[in-house]
């Protein structure tokens, strides 16, 4: 191996590369784009639907209670929900979002509370639906709060304190660091997507350097000068490595400034932000993109390989398109709830690989699971280098028509 | 120098099974000549010129480039070769002059040597106008001089042309006639391939006529000429092949 020969095939690859729209388009402005619009996006659906749920006043039919004045009358103050006329079909109605939920008040249930014989009053909704979901919330909370005003007026008439009824308070604390949190709520994403977009940043590279070249007539080219077939192929497989750590990279950046900017307060409401916030430090990244090194040389390598086998641009890109699918399918397994790492785990490519990132951004880190992973995905990787070497002096492979 | 060695290439074919696309040809040129190789498409001119610049192995027998063999020693024959074909295309995103270097520097020049021969070669091809210019911005004459420059910044002693004027204007094809008779005058020793007659007359020291894979014919143009009582290259080769051509087509 040369190492100013591969220097100079890889300055030449990156200037060419530097000089092709499409790589600005597809390395630079998609990933560095996409997480805003994608949470811009996202988040201004959810505060206009969830903001629009809310302010509607839910229309609630109220089954019966014809016998109990009272209660209808309570009813009828709670200025989020507006009564309609009882009908038959109200389960329909709720179906077919006519109406948004529904209150079946037994019989005689004024007389019954003043008794104080136990009743139940029942609502009906649409499990699911987001604005009947809220209209059963509104009836349970206006019932809930009655019963209690019952409960303290029937206490204090019998000169009794309320702890009667209460006599200990249950309080929770959460013990997990913020990076926990948000571990546990996009830590599994951001190695998903370190994977998904270092493998999505190597395609169009891959194909460009070697069934492009094929295509444009330049591979014969090369082949006729003194650079030895090692030295292209490193050189090759160099740039298309960094244009995969580039868009991993920027997708990364893209990402934590939108989830930065919208977990800010005022940006949308405290709940929300809160479950965006990032608590992922510097060296959390750095670790993510050190676990993802060696997957992204494997993605690299195998990217190259198979796209020299195409004739032309099209024919490698039917080649590789299913490829993201491979690497889509084990990046998603590992945010299924309950896949955890072990020592079998470990030894698959891209599945142990998102998994280790998920517990790192969750502050965990399993250093005998890490070298495990470390060491097999430097071994896959140094496999498909060799074979990306192997088949650059196949003439079958170079010259296949 | 170049010497072919009994020169063999066969490939496999889904369809056709083995297909000889060079049969047992050797020839030799030294420098200073140079040496036609003249047949119909898909003769194995091209296959031949690829084994002569190790872009293809031979399946059977060698070559001896300059002293190294194509076998042996691939990467030293290249370094010492320069090869123009058809399917040596441009870096479409590279200017003219940043191609031209780019193979300098990887055929090991150093960049006062570099700069000193991209401006004697482009001076002398008449490329200072499009050096900055992008290659897939350039005419084909253009492309074909950086080509040609391609071939030479590095000085190599043996050249390599295949079909080096097809699809160019009478003006350009003769700037490049000229510079190979001047590469010959230099101590070059060239293989050239064509379908164009005058330059074959005007280049050609010597020529070998391929077909089917087999070199059919050597020698000087007037040694052909006389055994085959035909003053028309053409016509020779049109003797030489047409038995075989004709049982071919059939």
């Amino acid at each position: 191996m040369n190492f100013r020969n591969v220097g100079i095939v890889y300055r030449k690859e990156l200037t060419e590369w530097l000089r092709d729209k499409r790589t600005l388009i597809s390395t630079v402005l998609v990933p560095l784009l996409a997480f805003p619009i994608i949470m811009v996006g996202m988040i201004s659906l959810m505060t206009v639907m969830i903001g629009k749920a809310e302010k509607e006043r839910a229309k609630v039919m109220v089954l019966g209670g014809e016998d109990s004045p009272q209660i209808l009358e309570k009813l009828r103050q709670v200025n989020d929900i507006q009564i309609v006329p009882t009908a038959d079909d109200y389960k329909k109605q709720i179906s077919e979002k006519e109406i948004r939920a529904a209150v079946d008040i037994p019989k005689g249930f004024d007389n019954a509370l003043n008794r104080g014989e136990e009743q139940t009053v029942k609502i009906y909704y649409y499990e699911g639906e987001i604005k009947s979901g809220f209209g059963r919330d509104h009836i349970d909370k206006f019932f809930k709060d009655y019963r209690d005003s019952v409960i303290s007026g029937r206490l204090s008439a019998r000169n009794l304190p309320p702890s009667i009824i209460k006599p200990f308070d249950i309080e929770q604390e959460n013990v997990a660091p913020p990076e926990k949190v948000s571990g546990a709520a996009i830590g599994g994403l951001l190695g998903y997507m370190v994977i998904l977009l270092s493998m999505t940043g190597a395609i169009y590279p891959a194909i460009d350097l070697t069934a492009g070249e094929k295509e444009r007539g330049t591979m014969e080219t090369i082949l006729s000068s003194p650079l030895s077939r090692v030295d292209l192929v490193l050189g090759k497989f160099f740039l298309v490595l960094s244009a995969s750590l580039t868009t991993a990279f920027l997708s990364i950046v893209s990402m934590g400034t939108s989830f930065y900017v919208v977990g800010r307060p005022g940006v949308i409401s405290d709940k929300g932000a809160a479950a965006l916030q990032l608590h992922i430090g510097l060296s959390t990244v750095l670790s993510v993109f050190l676990m993802a090194l060696p997957l992204a040389v494997l993605f690299a390598a195998a990217l190259l390989t198979i796209a020299l086998f195409a004739k032309t641009y099209k024919e490698a890109q039917s080649y590789l398109t299913p490829m993201t699918f491979i690497v889509v399918i084990p990046a998603v397994a590992s945010l299924l709830p309950g896949v955890e790492l072990n020592s079998k785990l470990a030894l698959i490519p891209i599945l142990s690989t998102s998994l280790v990132c998920k517990e790192i951004v969750a502050g965990t880190f399993h250093w005998n699971y890490i070298l495990l992973i470390l060491l097999a995905s430097t071994i896959y990787a140094a496999a498909a280098l060799f074979i990306a070497v192997k088949m650059f002096q196949r003439e079958s492979v170079l010259f296949r028509s | 120098m170049i010497e072919a060695r009994g020169l063999s290439k066969r490939f496999q074919d889904k369809k056709r099974g083995e297909i000889r696309a060079v049969d047992n040809v050797s020839f030799t040129c030294q420098p200073g000549k140079i040496y036609g190789l003249l047949g119909a498409n898909g003769a194995g001119k091209t296959t031949t010129l690829r084994m002569l610049a190790t872009i293809l192995e031979p399946t059977d027998g060698t070559a001896i480039v300059c002293g190294y063999d194509v076998v042996d020693s691939p990467e030293k024959v290249r370094a010492n070769i320069g090869f123009l074909s058809t399917g040596t295309a441009l870096y479409p995103r590279l200017s003219s002059q940043e191609l031209v270097e780019y193979f300098g520097r990887l055929n090991g020049l150093d960049e006062a040597t570099l700069k000193r021969r991209v401006d004697e070669i482009f001076n002398r091809l008449e490329m200072n106008e499009f050096r900055d210019r992008r290659c897939d911005k350039l005419s084909t004459g253009m492309k074909q001089k950086t080509s040609i420059a391609r071939t030479l910044v590095h000085d190599p002693p043996v050249m390599i042309f295949d079909e080096p004027t097809t699809g160019l204007d009478v003006m350009t094809a003769r700037t490049i006639i000229n510079f190979i008779s001047e590469c010959r005058e230099r101590g070059k020793a060239i293989i050239f391939s064509t379908h164009i007659m005058s330059e074959v007359e005007r280049l050609c020291d010597s020529i070998g006529i391929i077909h089917d894979g087999k070199l059919l014919a050597e020698g000087t143009v007037s040694e052909l000429r006389a055994k085959y009582a035909e003053h028309n290259i053409e016509e020779i080769i049109v003797k030489v092949v047409g038995p075989l051509h004709s049982k071919s087509e059939a």
